[in-house]
């Protein structure tokens, strides 16, 4: 058949087409178990991580299981709402306005405090960021935090998931001394912020650092009613 | 070419190694220039593009020299990119069940493999008329010519960018300002204007050393 005609181009596209579906539908669909399976561990190792427990992916399941001490869901109101925390979609959760919400909360027993773990979701510069910031049981002071991203680049932007980031949060307050929910800042040299309440930007990571920034204020600011309440328990 | 030829006869040794020196694919045919900017501003990625870009490059390669007495010439193109995109999502896939971390690290560069124009470029120059074996070797070769300048741009950009080496600290930290030293990182290095420097002054060294190279 002559190469050049028409009808050649015509069945040689469809039917390179159609193989090349066939073989990306059919490695998709029986890899999805195992991806699956390496999200959610990766989950759980970020979770401990954000409560400074460091695991592999062998024992994150087992450790991760161990060392909860309960978890549930809430409202923006802070009311108890049904489902199983760990099967939120931070993802999905991100569309919903502030009310309709879902909140998960981790509670863990570190050395007979209780820490709380919070999850976050937010933009970076090129894709999605998210994290987990545990705070000590007076609902304040940070004791751990942990951060990761789709796409932000490399050496820049995707410094914010190193741990020399990740400490810069440790002991940190996001109330001030009236009692007002300022997050943290994530400050320039030249930015005036108390240093309890900020941690160093990355040089070269700009947007990203604004966007971790924003992410801290949205998701941890939808918990306020939250914190409020256990506190005065 | 007949089928007795060694594997690695003086010609097809010339297709492996001429794109590490005279025909780099980088510094002399001025291809993936774009990535070289990107992902250089640590060795870390650097090495590992390098190695997926080779892999993808060396086996898109092949099935497009296997095909190309079929492939039609007014899409040939289009045929092009659809079997390097395949490769890559494959490559993704399977990194992501089976070996997490390191498609953790890949992220955005897997996306940047199909747009490398290396890979383009050299299967419409080189696999779309040669066969199977001096395809692959072109692949591999054109490959390790573009890892090899990457990795030349990631040692000085993450030395003196971040004072570090595949993220240890070569510069003693007694050394910096903040320290009471007399050093400090030049934030040039970490942005991508001074990869293209870089580049200039590989491209500048190459010239004067190889005078084959400099043009009337």
């Amino acid at each position: 058949m002559d190469k050049n005609s028409n009808k050649y181009i015509f069945i040689y596209a469809s039917v390179m087409v159609i193989l090349v579906a066939a073989v990306l539908s059919i490695a998709n669909i029986s890899l999805k178990s195992a991806q699956q399976k390496n999200i959610s561990i990766e989950k759980k190792q970020n979770i401990l991580s954000s409560v400074n427990i460091e695991s592999t992916t062998k024992n994150a399941d087992e450790l991760f299981n161990k060392k909860v001490l309960k978890s549930y869901i809430i409202n923006s109101k802070g009311e108890i709402l049904k489902g199983d925390a760990f099967n939120i979609d931070m993802k999905k959760e991100k569309q919903y306005a502030i009310e309709n919400k879902s909140l998960p909360v981790y509670e863990f027993s570190i050395d007979g405090d209780t820490k709380y773990v919070f999850p976050m979701y937010g933009a970076g510069l090129w894709g999605p960021i998210w994290g987990y910031i545990s705070l000590d049981s007076d609902l304040n002071t940070i004791y751990g935090a942990t951060f990761d991203h789709a796409s932000e680049t490399p050496g820049l932007g995707a410094e914010i998931a190193t741990k020399k980031f990740q400490k810069q949060f440790q002991g940190k307050k996001i109330f001030d001394d009236q009692e007002k929910f300022v997050s943290i800042t994530v400050a320039k040299a030249n930015e005036n912020v108390p240093e309890q309440h900020s941690v160093d930007a990355i040089s070269g990571g700009t947007l990203t650092s604004k966007g971790l920034q924003k992410m801290l204020l949205n998701d941890l600011g939808a918990y306020r009613a939250f914190f409020k309440q256990k506190k005065s328990e | 070419m007949s089928d007795k030829e060694s594997l690695f006869s003086k010609k097809n040794k010339a297709i492996l190694l001429n794109p590490l020196s005279k025909d780099n694919p980088v510094t002399v045919q001025i291809l993936g220039i774009c990535s070289a900017l990107a992902v250089t501003a640590q060795l870390k990625p650097a090495i590992v593009m390098a190695i997926s870009v080779t892999v993808v490059l060396a086996f898109s390669s092949v099935i497009i020299s296997l095909l190309r007495n079929t492939i039609p010439n007014r899409i040939r193109i289009i045929v092009q990119l659809v079997v390097i995109a395949t490769l890559v999502i494959i490559v993704d896939q399977l990194l992501k069940a089976y070996s997490y971390n390191i498609s953790k690290q890949l992220s955005v560069f897997v996306g940047l493999i199909i747009t490398n124009c290396i890979l383009m470029g050299r299967l419409e120059a080189f696999a779309l008329g040669n066969k199977p074996w001096q395809s692959f070797l072109d692949g591999i070769g054109n490959g390790a010519g573009y890892g090899m300048i990457l990795i030349i741009i990631a040692f000085f950009r993450e030395l003196f960018g971040s004072g570090s080496l595949f993220g240890l600290r070569i510069i003693p930290e007694s050394w910096y300002i903040i320290n009471g030293g007399f050093y400090s990182n030049n934030g040039m290095m970490i942005l991508p204007p001074m990869a293209l420097i870089i580049v200039g002054v590989i491209i500048w060294v190459q010239r004067s050393k190889n005078k084959d190279l400099i043009e009337n």
